[in-house]
């Protein structure tokens, strides 16, 4: 269950590869984690993780394999982790790749596929548990988003607008849970220093990983359906969504 | 309660949450209208594999009657008083009676419930559920103590239990938080009296030292005693209070109208907060000004007030749904007990969340008389402490598992129709006689057709770690 201050027991992670679920869940494991359910590509890269949940204390640790791209297996995976958890408090999708807005390096098929991992599939796999949830009459999903989906800019314009899309269907399914006792909760983070990011210039206003998650724990605590971190960047971004194309286009970020 | 959606089964989807108001799930409300339909609702829900929890007037503060994707009984439809002598003061009534309706009828023919919570909005099945306590717990213990006999639904049948009669299982669902079984009936012993009012002594301690030295020296000479406890005050007047202390005003020490009318007993309907106001009003600031206030508006010392049973019992009850000033985050409700000798963990809990900077709105201390046999009843010999915190607040998690550390380490527990957010190994070494509880609720329950959101959370029958049934 969620406890009277927000804090899941039960946890299922989609893309739990990635630096920002890995946080959030060892701060998860410091308050009621008892079970938890990583999916992500490649199991090999979740061993270290399965192997990090242990030692912290979480009583059940499980794997599974998770593509986005495959939507029809979602269905699938949702169920079978409800068997397997028998409640699900909290599904974290995080799967996601930064890729490339080169337009040299993209054709037809290479953005097919980004737009697939960032929106498509997590969409598909949001639906899926959302059913889930529903039926159980509660749960969280706590989606990353981005604010490079607020405004998409050219640097990384595919990656920015398959968040923008995820963000719309986030906040779409979250209007459409109201009432079934289901929340989604919308994360924006700026630029965050993690793998993902590595070898890219740091953005201004960027955040750590610890710094995305003790935002994520401050927002299951108060009921937020929107966290965006630093705060700052959501007067930022709404001010920015003033801007003249002609001087959007031009901004060195 | 949230958002209710009619469909033709005669139940209804519903969004529900505690007193407090935080992490609401939504169950399939069935409103039973009769015992027999009860009987039949449990054994069906139970056959085709459902989970099921009783709900009384929803005061429990955390997860207790509510359950996610479950059936969820909805008892204030079963408030008959079936058997009511009035020379004996035994009453038998159904168990969606409330103690308001209760007190509306008996008080007129001289009989008081033997223990009442800081609200009458409490149903006699949660009063059992909870084995709920009041303020003259150091004389008359709590509420299953009174209790001569129950029956409860379970999925094989309505069984009959009493003090003798399935002794086992009677203390299992006292204290139980509705996990044996529905109750359907309580037969209780009323307590006589000869007015509807309360002589009262009023006294201010100026710190908690003085609080509680008062409190045990003087316990014995009332039946009802507790200390509203200042949790914002520091320095010299830290842990400041308040005691009332009385009993039931005899006919003789009434003067006037009153005495003219000894047994007038006519309580009003209280005003309602109408919604949610969508930032609380109750932040650190009015917590210090409400808290002054108290204090300063008590008198130093008075003697033999006579109060209403409305003022002394239920002041919570002044004002309807009071819960929803909390804002949209609710609140919690930490209670703890802990043995006498362990004075120090109650300056030590105050302390901690003074040092948190978490204002406490409302404090609340008194002195615990002896336990019942029932195995998961909160109160034992010490002191109890009850604190009401808005939730949301950064650092509260943590400041709260601090304080069940402290708990925990001078042997006492936390209240579970309070509790909203302790840990399953907290909850096995705070209540030492769980497992043979569980035992007798698996006996009574094989398939763990009982659940609950708090059961699930607390990992309270053991089958709900297997999964969904």
């Amino acid at each position: 269950m969620n406890d009277a201050t927000g804090m899941p027991q039960r946890v299922v992670v989609l893309g739990a590869a990635s630096d920002l679920a890995r946080s959030l869940l060892g701060a998860l494991a410091k308050r009621r984690l008892e079970a938890v359910l990583l999916c992500g590509r490649d199991e090999d890269r979740l061993a270290p993780i399965v192997e990090e949940l242990r030692v912290a204390g979480v009583a059940e640790v499980h794997s599974a394999h998770f593509d986005a791209t495959e939507t029809g297996s979602h269905d699938a995976l949702a169920a079978s982790a409800k068997a397997l958890l028998g409640s699900i408090d909290l599904v974290v999708v995080a799967a996601g790749v930064l890729g490339t807005a080169s337009l040299d390096e993209l054709d037809a098929a290479v953005v097919g596929e980004q737009l697939t991992t960032n929106f498509t599939g997590p969409a598909a796999a949001m639906t899926a548990f959302s059913k889930v949830l529903r039926d159980q009459g509660y749960g969280r999903i706590l989606v990353y988003s981005s604010v490079a989906g607020l405004r998409v800019r050219r640097s990384n314009f595919v990656y920015g607008a398959a968040k923008a899309g995820l963000d719309g269907f986030s906040q779409g399914l979250g209007d459409v849970l109201h009432g079934s006792g289901v929340s989604v909760v919308i994360v924006r983070p700026g630029f965050v220093t993690t793998k993902m990011t590595a070898g890219r210039d740091k953005a201004p206003l960027s955040a750590t990983p610890q710094e995305v998650t003790a935002a994520i724990l401050r927002g299951l605590e108060t009921g937020a359906s929107v966290v965006t971190v630093p705060k700052v960047l959501s007067p930022l971004f709404f001010a920015l969504g003033f801007l003249p194309r002609a001087v959007w286009r031009k901004l060195p970020f | 309660m949230g958002r209710v959606d009619p469909s033709p089964l005669g139940s209804a989807a519903a969004v529900l949450s505690g007193w407090g108001r935080a992490a609401a799930s939504r169950g399939e409300l069935s409103r039973p209208a009769s015992t027999v339909a009860l009987a039949e609702m449990v054994q069906e829900f139970a056959a085709n594999g459902e989970r099921l929890i009783a709900r009384g007037l929803g005061r429990s503060y955390g997860d207790a009657a509510q359950g996610g994707g479950q059936k969820v009984l909805d008892m204030t439809g079963l408030d008959a008083v079936l058997e009511f002598d009035p020379a004996t003061g035994v009453l038998r009534a159904e168990a969606g009676l409330s103690i308001d309706a209760l007190l509306r009828s008996c008080v007129p023919a001289g009989w008081f419930v033997p223990v009442t919570p800081g609200t009458r909005q409490v149903t006699l099945g949660g009063a059992v559920a909870a084995d709920v306590h009041g303020k003259n717990h150091h004389r008359d213990g709590s509420f299953g103590q009174h209790v001569r006999a129950l029956s409860l639904c379970t999925p094989s049948g309505v069984v009959r239990l009493g003090r003798v009669e399935r002794e086992a299982l009677f203390w299992s669902t006292v204290g139980g938080m509705g996990l044996t079984g529905v109750v359907s009936e309580v037969e209780v012993q009323l307590t006589p009296i000869e007015s509807a009012y309360l002589r009262v002594d009023t006294d201010r301690a100026v710190n908690l030292e003085a609080a509680m030295a008062m409190l045990a020296e003087g316990d014995d000479r009332y039946r009802y005693s507790v200390a509203w406890i200042d949790c914002l005050s520091s320095g010299s007047s830290f842990g400041r209070s308040v005691l009332t202390r009385g009993a039931h005003a005899v006919a003789g020490e009434l003067e006037g109208k009153l005495a003219a009318k000894p047994l007038a007993y006519a309580p009003r309907a209280p005003a309602k907060i109408p919604f949610a106001p969508p930032v609380t009003p109750l932040n650190s600031l009015s917590a210090r000004l409400l808290n002054e206030l108290w204090y300063r508006k008590a008198p130093r010392h008075k003697e033999g007030e006579i109060q209403t049973i409305g003022t002394f019992f239920h002041p919570l009850d002044g004002v309807g749904s009071w819960n929803l000033l909390y804002g949209p985050r609710g609140f919690t409700q930490y209670q703890l007990v802990v043995p006498f000798g362990a004075e120090d963990t109650i300056r030590a809990v105050i302390e901690t969340l003074q040092q948190r900077h978490l204002p406490s709105f409302l404090g609340v201390l008194k002195r615990f008389g002896a336990a019942d046999p029932a195995p998961l009843s909160f109160p034992r010999p010490g002191w109890t402490l009850a604190l009401d915190l808005p939730l949301g607040r950064p650092g509260l998690p943590e400041a709260l598992d601090a304080l069940d550390a402290l708990v925990l380490e001078a042997g006492g527990r936390v209240y579970l129709a309070k509790d909203g957010r302790l840990s399953p190994v907290l909850m096995e070494a705070m209540y030492p006689r769980l497992a043979e509880w569980r035992r007798v609720a698996t006996s009574a329950d094989p398939d763990g057709v009982f659940s609950s959101d708090l059961a699930t959370r607390l990992h309270l029958r053991p089958t709900e770690r297997d999964g969904p049934r």
